[in-house]
Protein backbone atom coordinates (compact mmCIF):
# COMPACT_ATOMS: atom_id res chain seq x y z
CA UNK A 1 0.00 0.00 0.00
CA UNK A 2 2.82 2.37 1.01
CA UNK A 3 4.72 1.50 -2.15
CA UNK A 4 1.68 2.32 -4.29
CA UNK A 5 1.18 5.64 -2.50
CA UNK A 6 4.83 6.63 -2.98
CA UNK A 7 5.06 5.48 -6.60
CA UNK A 8 1.56 6.42 -7.75
CA UNK A 9 1.67 7.50 -11.43
CA UNK A 10 0.89 11.21 -11.89
CA UNK A 11 -2.65 12.21 -12.84
CA UNK A 12 -1.58 13.52 -16.23
CA UNK A 13 -0.38 10.05 -17.17
CA UNK A 14 -3.81 8.58 -16.40
CA UNK A 15 -5.26 11.34 -18.57
CA UNK A 16 -2.92 10.46 -21.45
CA UNK A 17 -3.79 6.76 -21.15
CA UNK A 18 -7.52 7.56 -21.09
CA UNK A 19 -6.97 9.80 -24.12
CA UNK A 20 -5.23 7.04 -26.07
CA UNK A 21 -8.00 4.59 -25.14
CA UNK A 22 -10.77 6.98 -26.21
CA UNK A 23 -8.90 7.86 -29.40
CA UNK A 24 -8.62 4.17 -30.20
CA UNK A 25 -12.35 3.66 -29.70
CA UNK A 26 -13.07 6.72 -31.85
CA UNK A 27 -10.81 5.43 -34.63
CA UNK A 28 -12.46 1.99 -34.51
CA UNK A 29 -15.88 3.62 -34.77
CA UNK A 30 -14.75 5.57 -37.85
CA UNK A 31 -15.26 8.93 -36.18
CA UNK A 32 -12.24 10.52 -37.81
CA UNK A 33 -13.71 9.70 -41.20
CA UNK A 34 -16.78 11.71 -40.20
CA UNK A 35 -14.55 14.60 -39.13
CA UNK A 36 -12.56 14.45 -42.38
CA UNK A 37 -15.73 14.49 -44.51
CA UNK A 38 -16.90 17.62 -42.68
CA UNK A 39 -13.49 19.30 -42.76
CA UNK A 40 -12.81 18.97 -46.50
CA UNK A 41 -16.03 20.73 -47.52
CA UNK A 42 -16.43 24.47 -46.96
CA UNK A 43 -18.52 24.67 -43.78
CA UNK A 44 -21.22 27.21 -44.67
CA UNK A 45 -22.29 27.58 -41.03
CA UNK A 46 -18.72 28.29 -39.93
CA UNK A 47 -18.34 31.15 -42.38
CA UNK A 48 -21.77 32.53 -41.54
CA UNK A 49 -23.63 31.70 -44.75
CA UNK A 50 -25.40 28.40 -44.11
CA UNK B 1 10.26 34.52 -22.91
CA UNK B 2 7.92 37.11 -24.45
CA UNK B 3 9.72 36.93 -27.80
CA UNK B 4 9.94 33.15 -27.73
CA UNK B 5 6.20 32.90 -27.12
CA UNK B 6 5.39 35.34 -29.92
CA UNK B 7 7.71 33.41 -32.26
CA UNK B 8 6.04 30.10 -31.34
CA UNK B 9 2.57 31.60 -31.80
CA UNK B 10 3.48 33.06 -35.20
CA UNK B 11 5.27 29.93 -36.38
CA UNK B 12 2.43 27.62 -35.31
CA UNK B 13 -0.25 29.84 -36.86
CA UNK B 14 1.61 30.12 -40.18
CA UNK B 15 2.69 26.45 -40.14
CA UNK B 16 -0.85 25.13 -39.61
CA UNK B 17 -2.45 27.68 -41.97
CA UNK B 18 0.07 27.68 -44.78
CA UNK B 19 -1.98 26.32 -47.68
CA UNK B 20 -1.28 29.25 -50.02
CA UNK B 21 -3.31 27.79 -52.93
CA UNK B 22 -6.45 28.09 -50.80
CA UNK B 23 -5.97 31.81 -50.13
CA UNK B 24 -5.31 32.53 -53.79
CA UNK B 25 -8.28 30.57 -55.16
CA UNK B 26 -10.88 30.79 -52.41
CA UNK B 27 -10.75 27.04 -51.79
CA UNK B 28 -9.81 24.86 -48.81
CA UNK B 29 -7.30 22.05 -48.32
CA UNK B 30 -8.86 18.62 -48.88
CA UNK B 31 -6.02 16.23 -48.09
CA UNK B 32 -5.52 13.48 -45.52
CA UNK B 33 -4.06 15.82 -42.88
CA UNK B 34 -7.61 16.89 -42.10
CA UNK B 35 -8.18 13.58 -40.34
CA UNK B 36 -6.17 15.22 -37.54
CA UNK B 37 -6.97 18.26 -35.41
CA UNK B 38 -4.77 21.16 -34.34
CA UNK B 39 -4.90 21.81 -30.58
CA UNK B 40 -6.19 25.42 -30.78
CA UNK B 41 -9.31 27.07 -32.21
CA UNK B 42 -8.57 26.99 -35.94
CA UNK B 43 -11.50 26.85 -38.36
CA UNK B 44 -11.21 24.00 -40.87
CA UNK B 45 -12.84 26.25 -43.41
CA UNK B 46 -9.89 28.62 -43.24
CA UNK B 47 -8.47 28.45 -46.78
CA UNK B 48 -4.99 27.91 -45.34
CA UNK B 49 -5.86 25.27 -42.72
CA UNK B 50 -4.10 21.93 -43.07
CA UNK B 51 -5.94 20.24 -40.18
CA UNK B 52 -9.32 20.27 -38.45
CA UNK B 53 -10.63 22.41 -35.60
CA UNK B 54 -11.20 20.38 -32.41
CA UNK B 55 -14.46 22.15 -31.59
CA UNK B 56 -15.73 21.86 -35.15
CA UNK B 57 -14.78 18.18 -35.06
CA UNK B 58 -16.60 17.66 -31.75
CA UNK B 59 -19.72 19.24 -33.19
CA UNK B 60 -19.41 17.22 -36.41
CA UNK B 61 -19.55 14.05 -34.28
CA UNK B 62 -22.47 15.35 -32.23
CA UNK B 63 -24.29 16.30 -35.44
CA UNK B 64 -24.35 12.70 -36.67
CA UNK B 65 -27.66 10.88 -37.09
CA UNK B 66 -28.51 9.23 -33.79
CA UNK B 67 -26.44 9.95 -30.70
CA UNK B 68 -22.95 8.57 -30.46
CA UNK B 69 -20.47 9.35 -27.69
CA UNK B 70 -17.74 11.40 -29.43
CA UNK B 71 -14.93 9.15 -28.20
CA UNK B 72 -12.49 10.36 -30.84
CA UNK B 73 -12.63 13.96 -29.66
CA UNK B 74 -12.85 13.01 -25.98
CA UNK B 75 -9.59 11.13 -26.53
CA UNK B 76 -8.05 14.13 -28.27
CA UNK B 77 -9.03 16.47 -25.43
CA UNK B 78 -7.76 14.08 -22.76
CA UNK B 79 -4.48 13.58 -24.58
CA UNK B 80 -3.72 17.23 -25.37
CA UNK B 81 -5.26 18.54 -22.12
CA UNK B 82 -3.37 16.12 -19.89
CA UNK B 83 -0.08 17.04 -21.53
CA UNK B 84 -0.48 20.78 -22.05
CA UNK B 85 -3.60 22.14 -20.31
CA UNK B 86 -4.20 25.76 -21.32
CA UNK B 87 -0.64 26.06 -22.57
CA UNK B 88 -2.45 25.52 -25.89
CA UNK B 89 -4.33 28.83 -25.39
CA UNK B 90 -1.22 30.79 -24.50
CA UNK B 91 1.14 29.42 -27.12
CA UNK B 92 -0.67 27.57 -29.92
CA UNK B 93 -4.01 29.26 -30.64
CA UNK B 94 -4.23 31.55 -33.71
CA UNK B 95 -7.18 33.52 -32.33
CA UNK B 96 -5.34 33.96 -29.04
CA UNK B 97 -2.45 35.41 -31.04
CA UNK B 98 -4.81 37.83 -32.81
CA UNK B 99 -6.11 39.06 -29.45
CA UNK B 100 -2.58 39.32 -28.01
CA UNK B 101 -1.46 41.49 -30.93
CA UNK B 102 -4.50 43.76 -30.65
CA UNK B 103 -3.92 44.18 -26.91
CA UNK B 104 -0.45 45.57 -27.68
CA UNK B 105 -1.96 48.57 -29.51
CA UNK B 106 -1.11 51.49 -27.23
CA UNK B 107 -4.55 53.09 -26.97
CA UNK B 108 -6.97 53.09 -24.01
CA UNK B 109 -6.01 52.29 -20.43
CA UNK B 110 -5.57 48.50 -20.45
CA UNK B 111 -7.70 46.23 -18.28
CA UNK B 112 -6.98 42.64 -17.34
CA UNK B 113 -10.57 41.72 -16.67
CA UNK B 114 -14.11 42.91 -17.33
CA UNK B 115 -16.33 44.07 -14.45
CA UNK B 116 -18.22 41.12 -12.90
CA UNK B 117 -15.39 38.86 -13.97
CA UNK B 118 -16.25 36.38 -11.20
CA UNK B 119 -19.61 35.76 -12.93
CA UNK B 120 -18.65 36.33 -16.57
CA UNK B 121 -15.80 33.80 -16.41
CA UNK B 122 -18.42 31.04 -16.30
CA UNK B 123 -19.69 32.20 -19.70
CA UNK B 124 -17.29 29.84 -21.48
CA UNK B 125 -18.79 26.85 -19.66
CA UNK B 126 -22.29 27.99 -20.64
CA UNK B 127 -21.16 28.35 -24.28
CA UNK B 128 -19.59 24.88 -24.15
CA UNK B 129 -22.73 23.31 -22.74
CA UNK B 130 -25.39 25.26 -24.63
CA UNK B 131 -23.78 25.84 -28.02
CA UNK B 132 -21.04 23.25 -28.55
CA UNK B 133 -22.90 20.54 -26.63
CA UNK B 134 -26.69 20.68 -26.38
CA UNK B 135 -27.02 23.20 -29.21
CA UNK B 136 -25.09 20.92 -31.51
CA UNK B 137 -27.29 17.96 -30.71
CA UNK B 138 -30.71 19.47 -31.25
CA UNK B 139 -31.51 22.87 -29.83
CA UNK B 140 -30.94 25.61 -32.38
CA UNK B 141 -31.92 23.94 -35.60
CA UNK B 142 -35.47 23.21 -34.46
CA UNK B 143 -34.42 19.63 -33.71
CA UNK B 144 -32.20 19.57 -36.79
CA UNK B 145 -28.55 19.20 -35.83
CA UNK B 146 -26.33 22.20 -36.47
CA UNK B 147 -22.84 23.11 -35.25
CA UNK B 148 -24.35 25.89 -33.13
CA UNK B 149 -21.09 27.32 -31.78
CA UNK B 150 -19.56 27.58 -35.26
CA UNK B 151 -22.75 28.92 -36.75
CA UNK B 152 -23.72 31.58 -34.22
CA UNK B 153 -20.59 32.54 -32.27
CA UNK B 154 -17.16 31.42 -33.45
CA UNK B 155 -15.17 34.62 -34.21
CA UNK B 156 -12.16 32.56 -35.28
CA UNK B 157 -14.19 31.02 -38.10
CA UNK B 158 -15.25 34.48 -39.26
CA UNK B 159 -11.74 35.94 -39.08
CA UNK B 160 -9.67 33.08 -40.48
CA UNK B 161 -12.35 31.28 -42.50
CA UNK B 162 -15.07 33.61 -43.76
CA UNK B 163 -13.10 36.80 -44.43
CA UNK B 164 -10.33 35.29 -46.63
CA UNK B 165 -12.74 32.86 -48.33
CA UNK B 166 -15.26 35.54 -49.17
CA UNK B 167 -12.50 37.87 -50.34
CA UNK B 168 -11.27 35.28 -52.85
CA UNK B 169 -14.52 33.54 -53.82
CA UNK B 170 -17.11 35.62 -55.67
CA UNK B 171 -19.87 32.99 -55.67
CA UNK B 172 -19.73 32.80 -51.87
CA UNK B 173 -19.84 36.59 -51.60
CA UNK B 174 -23.20 36.57 -53.35
CA UNK B 175 -24.71 34.51 -50.53
CA UNK B 176 -23.90 36.88 -47.66
CA UNK B 177 -26.90 37.47 -45.43
CA UNK B 178 -27.99 38.36 -41.90
CA UNK B 179 -26.16 35.47 -40.26
CA UNK B 180 -22.84 36.64 -41.67
CA UNK B 181 -23.47 40.18 -40.46
CA UNK B 182 -24.31 38.83 -36.98
CA UNK B 183 -21.05 36.86 -36.86
CA UNK B 184 -19.09 39.79 -38.26
CA UNK B 185 -20.57 41.97 -35.51
CA UNK B 186 -19.45 39.48 -32.84
CA UNK B 187 -15.98 39.35 -34.37
CA UNK B 188 -15.60 43.15 -34.54
CA UNK B 189 -16.93 43.58 -31.00
CA UNK B 190 -14.45 41.03 -29.63
CA UNK B 191 -11.54 42.43 -31.62
CA UNK B 192 -12.25 45.97 -30.42
CA UNK B 193 -12.67 44.75 -26.85
CA UNK B 194 -9.32 42.93 -27.13
CA UNK B 195 -7.58 46.27 -27.54
CA UNK B 196 -8.80 47.27 -24.07
CA UNK B 197 -9.25 43.96 -22.20
CA UNK B 198 -6.80 41.05 -22.27
CA UNK B 199 -8.17 38.18 -24.41
CA UNK B 200 -11.91 38.67 -23.71
CA UNK B 201 -12.92 35.74 -25.90
CA UNK B 202 -10.52 33.35 -24.15
CA UNK B 203 -11.51 34.51 -20.67
CA UNK B 204 -15.27 34.61 -21.12
CA UNK B 205 -16.50 32.72 -24.17
CA UNK B 206 -14.11 30.09 -25.53
CA UNK B 207 -15.45 26.55 -24.98
CA UNK B 208 -12.06 25.09 -25.89
CA UNK B 209 -10.48 27.08 -23.07
CA UNK B 210 -13.20 25.72 -20.78
CA UNK B 211 -12.23 22.17 -21.74
CA UNK B 212 -8.45 22.63 -21.45
CA UNK B 213 -8.88 24.65 -18.23
CA UNK B 214 -10.24 21.56 -16.51
CA UNK B 215 -6.93 19.80 -17.19
CA UNK B 216 -4.84 22.69 -15.82
CA UNK B 217 -4.79 21.29 -12.29
CA UNK B 218 -2.96 18.11 -13.28
CA UNK B 219 -1.48 18.59 -16.76
CA UNK B 220 2.14 17.67 -17.43
CA UNK B 221 3.19 21.24 -18.22
CA UNK B 222 2.87 23.36 -15.08
CA UNK B 223 4.21 26.60 -13.68
CA UNK B 224 6.04 25.48 -10.57
CA UNK B 225 6.24 27.81 -7.53
CA UNK B 226 9.16 27.45 -5.10
CA UNK B 227 7.27 28.72 -2.08
CA UNK B 228 10.22 28.61 0.30
CA UNK B 229 12.23 31.08 -1.81
CA UNK B 230 9.28 33.42 -2.48
CA UNK B 231 9.50 36.89 -0.88
CA UNK B 232 5.86 37.68 -1.73
CA UNK B 233 6.93 40.78 -3.67
CA UNK B 234 3.84 40.49 -5.89
CA UNK B 235 5.75 40.97 -9.17
CA UNK B 236 4.20 37.83 -10.65
CA UNK B 237 0.68 38.91 -9.74
CA UNK B 238 1.20 42.31 -11.31
CA UNK B 239 2.61 40.67 -14.46
CA UNK B 240 -0.14 38.06 -14.80
CA UNK B 241 -2.37 39.17 -17.70
CA UNK B 242 -5.42 37.45 -16.23
CA UNK B 243 -4.78 38.77 -12.69
CA UNK B 244 -4.16 35.50 -10.88
CA UNK B 245 -2.53 35.37 -7.46
CA UNK B 246 0.71 33.42 -7.08
CA UNK B 247 -1.19 30.59 -5.37
CA UNK B 248 -3.62 30.32 -8.30
CA UNK B 249 -1.02 30.48 -11.08
CA UNK B 250 -0.82 27.22 -13.04
CA UNK B 251 -3.58 25.32 -11.25
CA UNK B 252 -6.38 27.80 -11.95
CA UNK B 253 -8.46 27.04 -15.07
CA UNK B 254 -7.84 30.66 -16.11
CA UNK B 255 -4.03 30.30 -16.34
CA UNK B 256 -2.91 30.17 -19.99
CA UNK B 257 0.74 29.41 -19.12
CA UNK B 258 1.95 32.54 -20.93
CA UNK B 259 5.04 32.63 -18.72
CA UNK B 260 4.83 36.36 -17.87
CA UNK B 261 4.93 35.52 -14.15
CA UNK B 262 8.10 33.47 -14.65
CA UNK B 263 9.74 36.34 -16.50
CA UNK B 264 8.70 38.86 -13.85
CA UNK B 265 9.87 36.90 -10.78
CA UNK B 266 13.09 38.51 -9.48
CA UNK B 267 13.97 35.50 -7.33
CA UNK B 268 13.48 32.77 -9.94
CA UNK B 269 10.81 31.16 -7.74
CA UNK B 270 8.60 30.35 -10.73
CA UNK B 271 9.52 28.06 -13.60
CA UNK B 272 7.92 25.89 -16.24
CA UNK B 273 8.01 22.35 -14.97
CA UNK B 274 6.98 18.99 -16.24
CA UNK B 275 6.19 16.11 -13.99
CA UNK B 276 6.32 18.02 -10.67
CA UNK B 277 3.16 18.07 -8.64
CA UNK B 278 1.29 21.35 -9.21
CA UNK B 279 0.83 23.96 -6.48
CA UNK B 280 -2.24 23.41 -4.32
CA UNK B 281 -4.71 26.22 -3.94
CA UNK B 282 -5.35 26.65 -0.19
CA UNK B 283 -8.81 25.42 0.70
CA UNK B 284 -9.06 23.32 -2.46
CA UNK B 285 -9.19 19.73 -1.34
CA UNK B 286 -9.88 18.16 -4.72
Amino acid sequence: MGFWKRNRPPAWLWGVLAGILFLGVGILQGQFGVIWKKAVMICMECIGIG
Amino acid sequence: MKRIRLAVQLFFTIFTNGYAYGYLNGKIYQGALKYACVPGLNCYSCPGAFASCPLGALQALLNQRGFQVPFGMLGFFFLVGSLLGRFVCGWLCPFGLAQDLLHKIPVFRKRKRLPWHHILKYGKYAVLLLFAGIGSVFLFGGFAKVPAFCKYICPSGTLFGAVPLLAANESLRGQIGGLFLWKLGILLFLLLLSVKVYRPFCQYLCPLGAIYGWFNRFSLVQVHWEKQNCTSCGACERACPVALSVREISRSPECIRCGKCIEACPGDCLSFSHGKRPNKIPGDNS
